[in-house]
């Protein structure tokens, strides 16, 4: 068991590997695991933000979804009420128009009657007149007795 | 044992087990290189480094295969055990830690193949059964010590770059007895504490891997013996195996927590 030449040769090997684990080796693997670990880390990071995204979104979604009905109640209210008006002018409108149409049939109604008791009142007056002329062919003037046959017919 | 050669006594298999691949016909020299220590070492360093650097070229910031799952989990690992006791700004600590950790875990590992596999197939390879061949080079002293040694330069060097050349001085004279008749008796236990470092590190990863190794070539030994006892060596084998699983990884973790520390008190300033 002596000290050698060996020793020298093996010294300068180790060196060797030491400075080349230091320059090729430990480099590249030890930049892999940082990145590595970043990586991991900043997944992690990330997963929070994304649940605490998903919480603020689902907060926001509630809220949209209160805001959506109270419209939809407003909107609906809104119509009702306007379904009502239309309702009541319709109505109204109808009504002034029956009375319309009632009165324009009154009035017809009355120049009719009027015109058939003009009519009337000459037929008979002529009727009259007829019967007085034939009474009268048999005794008196028929100019003479003019006055009383107009009190007769304005008495009809 | 050897089938093919003539039967070695039980000395002989264990000092042929012990006795390293070394060039030159000389081996008291120190010109002689331990060929099988460098072969494995460098050879694990390589294979350790073309893994990770693949791993980490292809590395994706997405969903990582198993591949580079495991390789992360050891960079990881190895940097947590640093920061947890470095606290300042330093590049090479954790590459230097993740380098000692996985590369004396790897070499330790080759504890775990069995004995005779390696040695004799490189006497195969080269036809000689005489070829000597040891598989792990943490069981060398050489390469235990010359990682101590690395570590240590890297002691000196932060210490002085921290500190300064004074401060450095200071640190070795001026503790724990801050008197000045009191500096030789400081620098004896400053120095002692301060050369202690690397000769307990490499110390102790050789000792451990040596004796296991050891143990592998005493219960290895059990096999040409008889049936009764080569079958009490394989249950014998199984459980330091096991056993060993847990030295290998503990001395490989021991090593790197080491040097973490010994590096992160080089860069304190008292």
């Amino acid at each position: 068991m002596n000290i050698n030449a060996t020793l020298i040769g093996q010294t300068l090997a180790f060196f060797l590997f030491v400075v080349f684990c230091m320059k090729y080796v430990w480099p590249p693997l030890m930049n892999a695991i940082e990145e590595r670990q970043k990586r991991i880390a900043d997944g992690l990071a990330n997963a929070d933000r994304a649940a605490k995204d998903l919480e603020l979104a689902r907060e926001k979604v509630s809220d949209q979804l209160k805001d959506a009905k109270a419209t939809a109640n407003e909107i609906i209210e809104s119509a009702n009420k306007r379904k009502a008006q239309i309702i009541d002018e319709a109505k109204a409108e109808a009504d002034a128009e029956r009375a319309k149409i009632i009165a324009q049939g009154k009035a017809e109604i009355e120049a009719e009657r009027n015109r058939v008791k003009e009519e009337l009142r000459q037929q008979v007056s002529a009727l009259a007149l007829a019967g007085a002329e034939k009474i009268l062919e048999r005794s008196i003037d028929e100019a003479a007795q003019s006055d009383i046959i107009a009190k007769l017919v304005a008495e009809i | 044992m050897s089938a093919t050669g003539e039967a070695l006594t039980p000395q002989e298999y264990i000092q042929h087990h012990l006795t390293f691949w070394a060039s030159g016909s000389e081996p008291s020299s120190f010109w002689t290189w331990h060929i099988d220590s460098l072969l494995f070492s460098v050879g694990l360093g390589v294979l350790f480094l073309w893994l990770f650097r693949s791993v980490g070229k292809k590395a994706t910031t997405g969903v990582p295969g198993k591949l580079q799952c495991f390789v992360e989990m050891l960079v990881e690992f190895v940097d947590s055990s640093v920061k947890e006791t470095f606290h300042g700004r330093n590049k090479v600590i954790a590459p230097l830690a993740l380098t000692i950790f996985v590369w004396v875990f790897m070499m330790n590992f080759m504890d775990m193949v069995p004995v005779d596999w390696l040695p004799q197939l490189a006497q195969l390879i080269a036809g000689d059964h005489n070829q000597y061949f040891r598989v792990v080079p943490t069981a060398d002293l050489n390469v235990t010590f010359s990682l101590a040694l690395g570590v240590f330069v890297l002691i000196i060097y932060y210490s002085i770059k921290v500190k300064g050349v004074s401060g450095f001085v200071k640190e070795l004279t001026l503790q724990p007895f801050n008197v000045k008749a009191m500096i030789p008796v400081n620098f004896l236990l400053e120095f002692v504490t301060l050369i202690a470092k690397p000769i307990s590190l490499a110390l102790r990863l050789f000792g451990n891997l040596y004796a296991g190794e050891l143990i592998f070539i005493l219960i290895a030994l059990m096999y040409g013996a008889n049936l009764a006892i080569g079958t009490l060596g394989i249950g014998l084998q199984l459980g330091w195996l096991i056993f060993h699983i847990l030295v290998v990884t503990l001395q490989a973790f021991i090593f790197m927590m080491l040097t973490i520390v010994y590096l992160s008190m080089a860069h304190e300033d008292h």
